[in-house]
């Protein structure tokens, strides 16, 4: 990938990091940074297509660290659980065979799997011999017959969310607007409801969680024609640019597939999150206005006020045993708000959130619900974080899965709510969940034995201050 | 007196109400006996009933153990079940005294002898004064009828028999507690395995005392290739000869509180200061244990235990996601059951369904809201009703266990369809660490929490017109 282009993803209008002095996506710190590359960005953006086959073409460390280790799942298709790469060896790079086992290695996923398509991904040691993996995939796409779009991701063009955008990028480019949708079928028209289509941007389907908000928008009479990339199928993938109404889902990261595809197609798009009762409703009640159908709307309101209200039945009896409860939010990124609102509804109190990646508009969404003087923290390191709960008395630490094992040896209750969590906390359902395992972590009768020394230890200590 | 806090008893017992046992939890009391006198070295129980009650007997451990397992009978039948079988004791005593001479001869009675009415004292005292050359053998009859207790009981039963024949009482002995400065007497319970006793003598060991187990299983049953071809008797366990210095010893710890008659006659006897324990399953347990050996040895903790406390509770930091509101289904012998209602609350899962075969005053302390006297059908109604996730039982559980469609850990007596079960270490910290590892492992196989796959009625999947068209052809071909 050309400097550029690089440049060019980085300078993205529609994001709002983009409007202040410092611009783009900060440069990462040698010493001093956390988090993936591109590669991993783009892989973990496009994985969960999963009819797809996903080579990744690089030596071994980039797969082979990083294969099958999503939490995402698959309503049917189970090929983007079959981990690909060419595994480059010293005599690739040296003779510079890396095109050529490439070309026979998307000739053997083909042959073997019968993918919808074949993804390739580009990584750092066939970006830097001079691969040319784009004259490749065309090559072979035309040889057998199965469209193979290069996604070109080497870790070093930048950051996580760099990848992420490239993957966009390459949909785009390459998938977007090559098929029509599918005509309805008669067996799923109902009379008096105008079907719309509608596309979510950036929902991964972690633990399945998407299925918590499909039956919603089934009934509803919006079908999506695209989850990029939960659950989703090549073919899906195709028909992007037929949407009416794009959804970003909690996260900025694609947030160029959104713009593109209004640039191209005019397709309105907002930004929401179906974490949290307020915010299911939220974009439920933004389908409707952007779609503009008044007979939508109305229906919308009523199930709206059907399903919260049964919710709200449902997480009374958890809601007594979190009231009050003090949270530390750590996500680190967007989502911080959209769950800060999810946990002041089960009404416990958040007494610090992440920003790390957080834009001047989130942290003015955050005040909002947060109050003035909340506590935001631009840098977690664990020592810092563990401070913050030690410091508020808090009940429990919310985070990423990297941050688990820290707040676990600090004897801290956690929860894990990033990507390789096993549990769906998104729409009305998930809030049942969310509080469950808050209940589960922070009730447990595990804290007072991991925190009592021995009762040697004891007796030990008060012979000590006898003694004194 | 012995430090023995009673905790008030919480838990409700609800009795057997049925007529019929199905899928019976019990194992009887006659075998729990036998099992006793199968932790001394060179010994061999003769129970005194029909030569059945030896043979299924014998089954029951050849199966659990997969080792050959002394057993002998008095092989009662219609002339001496009429006409009296104290001469069939004398007889089998006799026959066994001149085959094998063994260092003890157990004699547990079963339902037929004891209904019978059958003397069993009156009987030893006639084989002593009609084979005075045996005098040497020492002979323990146990009262331990089937239509009693159970397995455990008929355990502690013997026990207390054995200590109450054979320790003499410190005066006549000569023993003196603490004479023997680094032994300690340890009682040990029938829900401790094999696996647990060489776990217990570790730890002892490693605070320099030496451990006096009673009976010693792990030396017996441990399931070890030995030089001898064949054996008609144990080919380990204790010592018979160690009964008359226990008396000497530092103290003795006691583990199990079916083991409460035993441990009493035992310091009625000796006057060895005790400490008793209902278990070493939960970590607060297993920390009192440490410390009364830390207070005994007059020596640190060691290293290695600090060590896998550490571990014990980094397990419970990682298991508690999976394991918190856990809901299990145990059923065992009350010492067992107790024990392992414990262990899981101390991990926040919860016991929604507790069967024992009979009540015992540890169930009165069982970490669960109630807990019912009866079987498996018992436990397999209680699973359901209150959606039980986790079975542990013993190895009849398999059944129950499919039928209610949840997984099955393997616990208690008899374990015949896996291999090792006796060998299993559930107590100490190392114990309960790895069983956090498995139960938590089981769970995770449960996927709970787990959202199934919804299909949208618009849905551009491939797979899912493919499957659509499945359907209907089926559709059409059923109707």
């Amino acid at each position: 990938m050309k400097q550029k282009d690089i440049a060019e993803l980085l300078d993205e209008p529609a994001c709002a990091h983009n409007k202040k002095s410092k611009s783009g996506c900060a440069k990462p710190k040698p010493g001093a940074t956390a988090g993936g590359c591109a590669f991993d960005g783009a892989q973990i953006a496009l994985l969960p297509i999963a009819d797809v086959a996903h080579i990744v073409h690089g030596s071994i460390a980039c797969a082979g660290s990083s294969w099958d280790n999503r939490g995402t799942r698959s309503s049917g298709s189970r090929l983007f659980r079959v981990g690909m790469t060419t595994d480059l060896t010293e005599q690739d790079v040296i003779m510079g065979r890396g095109e050529k086992r490439l070309f026979h290695s998307i000739k053997q996923a083909v042959e073997s799997y019968k993918p919808a398509a074949v993804f390739v991904y580009n990584t750092c040691v066939p970006a830097l011999i001079g691969d040319d993996i784009e004259a490749v995939c065309k090559a072979a796409e035309k040889r057998w017959g199965t469209p193979v779009v290069p996604v070109d991701c080497a870790g070093f063009y930048g950051t996580k969310n760099l990848g992420n955008r490239i993957a966009g990028e390459s949909m785009v480019k390459y998938v977007c607007g090559t098929r029509e949708p599918d005509p309805l079928p008669e067996s799923v028209q109902r009379p008096g409801i105008e079907v719309h289509d509608v596309t979510l941007v950036g929902e991964y389907n972690i633990a399945g969680e998407l299925w918590h908000v499909l039956p919603l928008l089934d009934e509803l009479g919006i079908r999506v024609l695209c989850t990029l990339s939960g659950d989703a199928r090549y073919r899906e993938v195709q028909t992007m640019h037929r949407s009416e109404v794009n959804m970003m889902v909690c996260s900025k990261a694609m947030i160029n597939v959104a713009r593109k595809l209004q640039e191209a197609f005019g397709t309105p798009w907002f930004e929401g999150s179906f974490y949290g009762v307020r915010d299911v409703s939220q974009a439920l009640r933004d389908f409707a206005r952007l779609i503009g159908d008044d007979d939508l709307s109305r229906r919308t309101e009523a199930l709206i006020a059907r399903e919260e209200a049964k919710i709200d039945e449902q997480l009374q009896p958890w809601r007594e045993r979190l009231k009050g409860r003090k949270v530390l939010l750590y996500t680190g990124g967007v989502k911080s708000w959209s769950v800060i609102a999810a946990l002041q509804d089960l009404g416990m109190q958040v007494v610090a959130t992440g920003t790390k990646k957080s834009t001047e508009d989130d942290k003015a969404r955050i005040r909002e619900l947060m109050g003035k003087d909340a506590v935001m923290l631009e840098d977690g390191n664990p020592r810092a974080l563990i401070n913050i709960v030690r410091d508020n008395d808090v009940d429990v630490l919310i985070a990423g899965g990297r941050n688990m094992y820290t707040a676990l040896k600090a004897r801290i209750p956690f929860l894990d709510i990033n990507q390789e969590r096993e549990f769906g906390y998104a729409g009305y359902a998930g809030m049942v969940e969310l509080a469950r395992q808050l209940v589960l972590t922070i009730d447990s009768p595990i804290w007072p034995a991991v925190r009592q020394p021995a009762p040697w230890r004891l007796a030990a200590a008060s012979a000590e201050v006898a003694n004194a | 007196m012995p430090e023995h806090v009673k905790t008030e008893g919480r838990t409700e017992i609800i009795k057997r109400n049925k007529a019929l046992s199905v899928s019976p939890l019990k194992a009887s009391q006659t075998i729990g006996a036998a099992l006793a006198f199968l932790g001394f070295h060179r010994s061999i129980p003769m129970l005194h009933g029909s030569q059945g009650c030896t043979a299924f007997g014998k089954v029951f451990f050849v199966r659990h153990f997969r080792e050959p397992i002394p057993l002998q009978t008095t092989a009662m039948d219609q002339v001496t079940t009429v006409m009296g079988s104290e001469d069939s004791v004398v007889e089998g005593l006799k026959t066994i005294a001149e085959k094998n001479s063994p260092a003890l001869l157990g004699v547990p009675t079963t339902g037929l002898s004891e209904t019978q009415g059958s003397d069993v004292n009156m009987a030893v005292k006639d084989f002593r004064r009609l084979y005075p050359q045996f005098d040497a053998i020492p002979v323990v009859p146990v009262s331990t009828p089937d239509y009693a207790g159970c397995l455990e009981s008929g355990f502690a039963k013997a026990l207390d028999a054995i200590i109450k024949t054979l320790v003499p009482p410190a005066q006549q002995g000569g023993t003196q507690p603490g004479r023997r400065r680094r032994q300690v007497n340890v009682l040990v319970g029938s829900f401790l395995t094999p696996g647990d006793l060489e776990e217990l003598k570790d730890i002892i060991e490693l605070f320099g005392l030496r451990p006096l187990l009673l009976p010693d299983l792990s030396d017996s049953l441990d399931g070890h290739l030995g030089e001898q071809d064949f054996s008609p008797l144990t080919i380990g366990g204790t010592p018979v000869a160690e009964l008359a210095s226990v008396g000497d010893s530092l103290a003795t710890l006691v583990i199990g509180r079916s083991l409460d008659r035993a441990a009493d006659s035992l310091y009625e006897l000796t006057k060895v200061p005790e400490y008793r324990f209902d278990h070493l399953m939960s970590i607060d347990a297993i920390d009192r244990f440490i410390d009364t050996l830390r207070n005994l040895s007059r020596e640190p903790v060691p290293a290695r235990l600090e060590r896998q406390r550490a571990q014990l509770q980094d397990a419970m930091l990682d298991t508690h996601f999976m394991l918190g509101m856990g809901r299990f289904a145990v059923a065992g012998d009350p010492d067992l059951l107790g024990a392992f209602s414990h262990m899981l609350a101390s991990v926040g899962s919860e016991v929604v369904a507790a069967v024992s075969p009979v009540n015992a005053p540890v169930l009165g302390d069982a970490a669960c809201e109630c807990v019912k006297i009866g079987d498996l059908e018992d436990l397999e109604k209680l699973a359901k009703e209150n959606s039980a996730e986790i079975l542990i039982t013993n190895s009849h559980g398999v059944e129950s266990a499919q039928r209610l469609g949840i997984p099955l850990l393997r616990a208690g007596f008899p374990q015949y369809d896996m291999l090792g079960g006796y060998q299993r270490t559930w107590i100490g910290y190392r114990g309960v660490r790895q069983t956090l590892f498995d139960l938590a492992n089981i769970m995770l196989t449960l996927e709970k929490g787990e959202i199934h796959p919804y299909r949208s009625i618009y849905g551009q999947k491939p797979e899912y017109n493919e499957d659509t068209r499945h359907d209907d052809h089926e559709a059409l071909a059923v109707g």
